[in-house]
């Protein structure tokens, strides 16, 4: 089946353009290889990073918000052409904006004090999708067909870690038992590993002010597909990507039976199984090299 | 239009809450002036350009807090008027030969940036109408290039760090990345390289020795009939 050509709006988001550029070059050149042209939001800001809880804290609101309305007003054409929608690739992104996007079409009140702070009369229209809906609505035999090398030997335990996943008027998937990325790993023609670890948290920000905390959280997650045989992890999301990469250095401190294993986004794998090249790959940047591993197994 | 500077033409001001008639025609600082302030600090080129004279107002009938350089702004009826004599910051202190223009760079000598809250308040009080805010968005990402191009304009006169909520200090944020960008990613410009080796290869030893040997009047002469190039 032929792919039709596609155009969205993308947020990258600041982790995409500092820790993760391995992540934006290979979300560009597998995007590109499925017909999906993917346009950096105009001038975008910081998403505003963790959804604010608390109800009258309409300032953190703000930022996510303000995202949305400059892809409307300053691109009306490629904002119908995508159908309203902005493709974010960072979970917590992800979950910011489209937490967001619901409060302010739900809440009235909010949305008036926030649109008379920022003296606009509109409020956001867009819809906030990640990466890995757009995949699922493409279909993962139309991703299989991409395919020219297969990941054989690839034995992969698929980590969501939470923000991609809650809360589930949000979430991509089931919660509890999400198989997005299985999916698609499996079109892609790697093993899969599965563990009760695959939704737990990684540490998330605490790895700036508890470091250890954040360690033996990953330390759990990285023992157990380790233990359940798995070679590689492949994540979604910019900081569990950090937090499960940069703490093996500790953790083969505290635990020296520890044996590491590289990480991965998905579009690296997607751009390494459809062949492309070894830049768009953006293979370069990890603690844990990639690369032993993937001349091991011929790929 | 402005009255010419007729002293009939005044308007009423309140300077730190006392009313005052002052001539329309003055900008604040010269109507603070004319009602008997004495500027020590907190002034400096009255001409727009070295930022010192940071000046915060609001008129009569209207909630919202403006922000204006005090030598530049001309007074208008109704204003409450103040100076700030000074924006009290914090500057990160650095080598800049040691640093690298890394993507995280700026976030590590200024990590509140992270707080950023994309209010724009910050660009609402520049009174040079930069994208304050763009800015401080771009240097959270590491975009050195940007921060540059959209703070270029910026005369340092602590208007934003004084309004931002998150106690930002966007302008020596700014500072910073213009530092590191000139040295380290900004490409020499190609024709000044090579007039340098021109000058060292004595190109122009004659005609600098012609002019050192000039006297006042001819010197005044040339430079007055000089070629100007646009």
């Amino acid at each position: 089946m032929m792919v039709s050509k596609m155009k969205l709006f993308m947020f990258p988001g600041c982790a995409l353009k500092t820790t993760a550029l391995g992540f934006e070059a290979s979300a560009l050149s597998s995007a590109s290889c499925l017909g999906i042209e993917l346009i950096e939001l105009p001038n975008w800001n910081c998403c505003g990073t963790v959804h604010s809880l608390s109800t009258d804290d309409v300032m953190h609101h703000l930022a996510p918000l303000r995202n949305l309305l400059k892809a409307q007003e300053v691109d009306h054409d490629t904002f119908f052409e995508s159908n309203g929608k902005l493709v974010t690739f960072c979970s917590l992104c992800f979950n910011t904006l489209k937490r967001s996007s619901i409060l302010i079409r739900e809440n009235t009140d909010k949305r008036n004090i926030i649109t008379s702070f920022i003296e606009k009369e509109e409020y956001p229209q867009f819809e906030v999708s990640n990466f890995l809906e757009i995949l699922r609505e493409i279909g993962y035999d139309t991703i299989k067909n991409k395919v020219k090398k297969p990941l054989k030997g690839l034995t992969i335990l698929p980590y969501y870690g939470c923000m991609l996943l809650r809360p589930k008027e949000i979430g991509i998937d089931d919660p509890e038992n999400p198989q997005v990325l299985e999916d698609l790993l499996t079109a892609l023609g790697a093993d899969i590993v599965d563990s009760p670890y695959k939704t737990k948290c990684c540490g998330s920000y605490h790895t700036v002010a508890n470091k250890r905390l954040a360690m033996n959280l990953s330390y759990k997650i990285l023992n157990n597909s380790e233990n359940n045989g798995a070679n590689a992890i492949v994540t979604s999301c910019p900081l569990c990507a950090f937090n499960l990469d940069n703490l093996q250095k500790e953790i083969t401190q505290v635990h020296p039976s520890f044996r590491k294993i590289p990480i991965f986004y998905y579009t690296q794998l997607m751009a390494l199984s459809f062949d492309l090249e070894d830049e768009s790959l953006g293979l370069s940047s990890n603690y844990v090299d990639q690369k032993p591993l993937l001349n091991k197994l011929g790929l | 239009m402005q009255n010419n500077g007729s002293e009939k033409t005044k308007v009423k001001v309140y300077i730190l809450g006392k009313e005052y008639e002052v001539p329309s025609s003055l900008t604040i600082m010269k109507a603070m002036e004319y009602a008997g302030y004495r500027f020590v600090r907190g002034c400096g080129c009255r001409a727009g350009f070295c930022g010192a004279c940071a000046t915060l107002y609001r008129t009569q009938g209207d909630h919202k807090l403006k922000a204006a350089l005090a030598c530049q702004k001309t007074v208008e009826e109704g204003m409450y008027l103040t100076q700030i004599p000074f924006a009290p910051a914090e500057k990160s202190k650095y080598e800049l030969r040691e640093l690298k223009p890394s993507p995280n760079i700026l976030i590590q000598h200024y990590p509140e940036i992270a707080k950023c809250l994309s209010c724009n308040t910050c660009s609402k009080a520049c009174p040079q109408d930069l994208d304050v805010m763009d800015y401080v968005q771009a240097a959270l990402r590491g975009d050195l290039e940007k921060v540059t191009k959209l703070s270029f304009d910026c005369l340092s006169c602590g208007l934003c760090a004084i309004r931002c909520p998150a106690e930002i200090v966007p302008y020596n944020v700014a500072l910073l990345a213009r530092r590191l960008y000139g040295r380290y990613l900004l490409k020499a410009a190609p024709e000044v390289e090579d007039r340098i080796s021109e000058i060292k290869e004595g190109k122009f030893n004659e005609e600098i020795s012609e002019l050192m040997q000039m006297n006042l009047d001819d010197l005044k002469k040339q430079y007055n009939e000089r070629e100007i190039l646009i």
